[in-house]
């Protein structure tokens, strides 16, 4: 009987470093909350996880970057969703992240970014608040 | 929100962008979608629909990834609809099968899909064959379903499927007795993946019996299921394969004149069923939820009042006299 939608997440790890942990420890985190993750794997570019993202119809994509590389990467994610008109797709970042980095990437268009003092309560709160499955 | 024509417009042109948007209304159980369907039906039944299934870990995805490069190499565009069927029916879920099929994300001739369990009507085998709807009608010249093999769920899903391919991996030993129940007579073809590993002889002989075995199935004349060994990681015996689905395709060709699953009278009976028993629970039951009328009677079960036969019966025979309240 419910036909509420269900909100739809992509994690994805953009960038060449080597492991995955923290990027599936955030899928765990958003499947526990409910939400429908679409997990993707490591060492994406930015354009295939666009690509991926719409063909998945997700509402979210989440990002997670270790290795500094997220300076070029998020905001190229963001870049490639305007390219492809597909800016209903919100897009936050979670890593090892200068507090000089984060007022860049939050001008540059990715919603919020999640720091190791964040919780994984922390972000499926945010979640929950800021983002709504489309219409 | 685009009307339904401009929709289904761009659907059939094969706009990326508005066939996920359908998709996830099909998934998401968004009454309206009925109707873009409905308009995308004549443009659907070309689309050849290969059902890939079995236990978890056995390699699907490998083999599906492996699949798209074959296919994509001959020129065939490919739809991918990668289903969990064991996710909760409330509650979320993670779906990974992406991950192997990566290198493909770019290409235009290739749209993968996941889709998970989702609590409204008709369930996960109504939303695939109604995804595999939509793929077809944008074009895709093959459609592949992967799914893991958990039971009927599964078996249903891959019903929807021309060819079904069955994976094992080699020492599956009681494994492979649990595969008979049910899942062995959707099977068109079997593949042992994992070859490179011991015990793939054995497999072989152990399936090759059970199979035989299924005198009723499989007479003179009728499809014998192929046991195949490949292994996927390094592409090996996935050429076979395609072969081997070639001559699937050929052998319904010759028994049905064919290929359009809905000229097959035992497909279309059974999906029809299916979708008139979806759309009466889902109606009747909508309506008397909206009304408060079944949490009412289940108050006077649960009091005494009532029993059970009579209070279903009572909310059920008034309605389906009505027209379709919607
Ligand atoms: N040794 C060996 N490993 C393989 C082969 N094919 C796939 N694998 C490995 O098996 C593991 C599981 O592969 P997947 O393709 O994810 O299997 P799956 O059946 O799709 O798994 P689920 O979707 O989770 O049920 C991966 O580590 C693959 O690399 C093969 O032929 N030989
Ligand atoms: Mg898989």
């Amino acid at each position: 009987m419910e036909r509420n939608r269900r909100l739809r997440v992509m994690v994805a790890k953009p960038g060449l470093d080597g492991h995955d942990r923290g990027a599936r420890i955030i899928a765990r985190a958003f499947r526990d909350a409910g939400f429908e993750v679409v997990y993707s794997g490591l060492h994406q570019t930015p354009e295939e996880i666009v690509h991926a993202a719409i063909q998945e119809d997700v509402d979210l994509i989440g990002l997670s970057s270790l290795a500094g590389a997220h300076s070029y990467l998020f905001p190229a994610v963001v870049e490639f969703l305007k390219e492809r008109d597909a800016e209903d797709i919100q897009v936050i970042g979670g890593g090892i992240i200068p507090e000089e980095d984060i007022t860049r990437l939050k001008a540059a268009g990715i919603r919020e970014i999640f720091t190791p003092g964040s919780t994984l309560d922390d972000i499926v709160a945010w979640v929950r608040e800021n983002v709504n499955p489309k219409e | 929100m685009p009307s339904t024509s401009e929709l289904v417009e761009k659907v059939i042109s094969g706009d990326v962008r508005s066939v996920a948007r359908v998709i996830r209304d099909i998934d998401d159980g968004i009454p309206a979608v009925r109707d873009v369907l409905k308009a995308l039906y004549p443009h659907t039944g070309k689309a050849y629909v290969i059902g890939i299934t079995g236990a978890p870990g056995v390699g699907k995805s490998t083999l599906v990834d492996q699949m798209i490069g074959h296919l994509r190499a001959d020129g065939k565009t490919v739809g991918v609809l990668a289903v969990d069927p064991t996710s909760p029916f409330s509650g979320g879920a993670i779906l990974g099968d992406r991950v192997r099929m990566q290198r493909h994300s770019m290409d235009e001739g290739v749209f993968i899909r996941s889709l998970a369990t989702r609590g409204h009507f008709g369930g996960l085998t109504q939303s695939t064959r109604s995804a595999i709807d939509v793929l077809d009608a944008m074009g895709k010249d093959i459609v592949i379903v992967e799914t893991v093999g958990v039971g009927q769920d599964e078996v249903d899903v891959v019903r929807s499927a021309h060819t079904t391919v069955i994976c094992v991996i080699p020492g599956m030993g009681d494994d492979i007795q649990a595969i008979k129940a049910g899942i062995l007579e959707v099977g068109d073809i079997f593949l042992i993946n994992k070859a490179d590993r011991e015990g793939s002889d054995k497999t072989l002989s152990d399936l090759r019996l059970m199979i035989d075995m299924d005198q009723k199935k499989y007479e003179s004349g009728t499809w014998k299921p192929p046991i195949l060994k490949a292994q996927a990681v390094f592409d090996q015996g996935v050429t076979e394969l395609l072969e081997e689905i070639a001559k699937h395709a050929d052998y319904l060709r010759s028994v049905y004149g064919d290929l359009r699953f809905r000229a097959r009278k035992d497909k279309v009976r059974e999906e029809l069923a299916e979708m008139i028993k979806n759309r009466l629970v889902e109606t009747v039951l909508r309506g008397i939820t909206d009304t408060g009328e079944f949490e009412e009677a289940a108050e006077a079960i649960v009091r005494g009042d009532i029993d059970p036969y009579t209070a279903s019966d009572d909310l059920v025979l008034p309605k389906i006299s009505l027209p379709d309240p919607e």
